[in-house]
């Protein structure tokens, strides 16, 4: 029996007559970490919103470290709280402080004393660099910075998995590198991670796998040296031309 | 010696021009002026349609000859930039100074110089302005309403505690700040309708305990426990059946009397009236449709249909109807449907019903402000693993009523002066006092001191409720 953490399996999804997943299936283990690529439009993010069911799928089964996700709304709040997530956009909580931004769910969620969620917040803050500003707003900070802060304030719920939706993606170059520094000391202390990016270094830097989807498919799984030394699809090796 | 081009002034004789222009513009304002304040006409001579042009003629050729671009003087530069830019902007100025010196002798005269204050009776006002005697006689009245003088000091007492009690905010320690809304949302209103009930009012108060409320209210509570399958049909049908169940069959209600204060008089709410009504209905109608409009609010946008169109089909049909019909429908209709032991006081019953109607406008403000968030912020607040109510709390409705504060005050203003149509259902409030003093024999002929001292008072009210809700923007100014 091996640890697998997320079980995806025949996952089909409707945004009305058309299909953005089709035949998902997908094994995740503890401390692996995926990173999945793709042309925009292929399914990646709608993929990871329903590992934690930010979407809901239509057929098939999601299994998050033992619990199938239902409708049933109790299941899915303790699910999502073990699961971080970091978006795109980050996402901060504009009229909280850093640190309040970090805190309350921890707070409210977990029912952490005050003072011990402050502690672990600058703990985390500390960890992406950033504990410095805890006590400025997120308007105040550059776009690194915030995205820094979403990922201190996923981790604050101490998750069993993290998931990445394009978190480069709406960054200047020179903050990008500041984001994946942070996403890849993450990684090497063992964090189970799915991510959504088109940042290939990164990808060769610490994925053990890495997913390559199309039109709702995965068309290309493979550990990552095989990935980008031999593609087998051509698909992927059309995508590989583009991107590198 | 340069050119000196009449059309076109220019920097190089700046000193000429500045003189020259600045003469007419004064001779023309001096006489508008001597007009307006001396009655003299000094272009009489003229023929009258030249005579009332000349001076904006006069004015507008001074404003053309000081329009010098980058003259080098910051004030003149300051006044053709905000002023004088072009020719139409001239004209429009002079217009408003003159209209403004024309209308200050006849409001002087009328409001201070010719007016009266003095004497008790109609016959001191001999002036021809203002017969502000007519307030003086009558303020009492205009405050206090019907409530006899010498009970009056209860009414102040009660206001001036609840003030006190309402400015605790400001001097509250950062210990007790997270205690502020509670207090504010909670007890404050609390304190505020015990004071009315037993201060103002006076007499014996009475309420309906009911086992089946409770116990409906705690089925209510246990509702939110039950798997997510069964919730919507629990909510339908139990909370109403135990009501029903224990009201009818095991305990019926019981009348139980909280007591009064001795030795106070009962005022009945119809000799209420005046300025303190329209604060005691403006106060109760704030407090109670502001929550009731936030659970509209989130009512419409839910996802399940029972609930959503319920919240549809309310504030569409409060949204609907006019104010007049409302506060006729419950004062006139209402009781008639109502159990013949059941009594609801009419001041209550008008209370609701306004609340209602302005909770459905607020409603829809909050709507907007839930509709403006981004779907990333009900993300995110999901991704960790916050439920509805939390992410409401704590995420989505600080900042979405953030961003409506504007929209709120304008309710609450329209609010305000809605409050003198209660006069339709016979309750007087400062205007509907005003309407009975102009009826009053011994005070014919003076509506207008009335409405002018109305309108003031309102004025300074909604003036003061505005500002405030500016303040309130500044406060939870963020960045985004």
């Amino acid at each position: 029996m091996s640890d697998t953490i997320i079980q995806i399996k025949d996952v089909n999804k409707w945004f009305g007559d058309f299909q953005v997943l089709k035949n998902i299936n997908l094994n995740v283990e503890k401390n692996k970490k995926i990173v999945v690529c793709g042309p925009s439009g292929s399914g990646k993010s709608t993929l990871i919103r329903c590992i934690n069911r930010l979407e809901e799928h239509q057929q098939g089964s999601i299994v998050v470290d033992g619990n199938e996700l239902t409708e049933d709304t109790k299941n899915i709040e303790q699910i999502r709280a073990e699961v971080g997530m970091v978006f795109q956009q980050f996402n901060l909580f504009p009229h909280l402080s850093i640190l309040d931004n970090c805190t309350l769910a921890p707070v409210w969620v977990k029912k952490m004393p005050k003072k011990d969620a402050e502690d672990l917040a600058m703990k985390h803050l500390e960890k992406v660099q950033i504990a410095d500003q805890a006590h400025k707003f997120p308007g105040q900070l550059s776009g690194g910075q915030q995205q820094r802060c979403a990922i201190a304030r996923a981790l604050c719920m101490e998750p069993k998995i993290m998931l990445f939706d394009e978190p480069t993606s709406a960054l200047d170059p020179e903050m990008i590198k500041e984001v994946l520094d942070a996403m890849v000391n993450l990684a090497k202390a063992g964090m189970t991670m799915i991510v959504v990016t088109h940042e290939m270094g990164f990808a060769k830097e610490v994925a053990d796998e890495v997913i390559f989807m199309d039109e709702g498919m995965i068309v290309e799984k493979a550990p990552t040296n095989d990935f980008f030394a031999n593609p087998k699809s051509d698909r992927t090796k059309l995508f590989l031309s583009q991107i590198l | 010696m340069n050119n000196i081009n009449f059309l076109k002034p220019d920097k190089s004789n700046l000193n000429l021009f500045l003189i020259l222009g600045l003469s007419l513009v004064f001779i023309s304002i001096f006489d508008v002026f001597l007009s307006s304040f001396f009655k003299i006409n000094a272009t009489g001579f003229l023929p009258t349609s030249i005579s009332f042009l000349l001076p904006l003629i006069i004015g507008f050729i001074g404003l053309h000859f000081i329009r010098i671009e980058y003259s080098g003087i910051r004030r003149l530069d300051e006044i053709n930039k905000n002023f004088n830019n072009n020719n139409f902007n001239a004209v429009l100025s002079l217009l408003i100074v003159f209209i403004i010196i024309k209308s200050i002798p006849p409001v002087l005269s009328w409001t201070v110089i010719d007016a009266n204050i003095s004497g008790n009776s109609k016959e001191a006002c001999t002036g021809d302005g203002a017969c502000w005697t007519y307030i003086k006689v009558w303020l009492r009245r205009f405050i206090y309403g019907l409530y006899p003088n010498e009970e009056q000091w209860r009414i102040n007492l009660s206001f001036i505690s609840l003030l006190a009690l309402g400015s605790v905010g400001y001097f509250a320690t950062e210990k007790f700040k997270k205690y502020l809304t509670l207090y504010y949302v909670v007890i404050y209103p609390i304190i505020a309708f015990l004071f009315i009930f037993f201060f103002i009012s006076g007499g014996p108060v009475f309420f309906d305990f009911s086992y089946g409320i409770i116990a409906s209210v705690a089925a209510i509570i246990i509702g939110f426990f039950v798997p997510n399958k069964f919730k919507l049909y629990y909510f339908c049908f139990v909370p109403l059946a135990v009501y029903l169940s224990l009201n009818l069959f095991i305990l019926p209600e019981e009348y139980v009397e909280l007591g009064k204060l001795e030795g106070l008089n009962w005022v009945e709410t119809g000799a209420w009236g005046g300025l303190a009504l329209t604060f005691i209905v403006s106060f109760f109608c704030l407090i109670f449709c502001f929550p009731v409009g936030m659970a509209l609010a989130l009512g419409r946008r839910s996802e399940l249909p029972f609930i959503k169109y319920i919240s549809v089909v309310f504030i569409e049909f409060w949204r609907g109807v006019p104010l007049i019909t409302v506060l006729f429908m419950s004062s006139v209709m209402f009781p008639m449907f109502l159990p013949e032991d059941f009594f609801l006081d009419k001041l209550v019953r008008v209370i609701i019903a306004i609340s209602l109607f302005e909770a459905a406008y607020v409603a829809e403000v909050i709507r907007g402000g839930l509709q403006a968030l981004p779907r990333g912020q009900y993300d995110a607040a999901k991704s960790l693993g916050m439920g509805y109510w939390k992410m409401h709390i704590f995420v989505i409705l600080p900042q979405a009523l953030k961003l409506v504060i504007p929209g709120i005050a304008n309710t609450f203003l329209a609010l305000v002066k809605d409050t003198p149509l209660i006069l339709v259902v016979g309750l007087l409030e400062i205007a509907g006092m005003l309407q009975m003093a102009k009826t009053n024999p011994k005070w014919l002929g003076y509506s207008m001191e009335g409405y002018v001292f109305a309108a003031v008072v309102f004025w300074i009210i909604c003036y003061a409720m505005s500002k405030y809700s500016y303040n309130l923007e500044e406060k939870y100014k963020t960045e985004r």
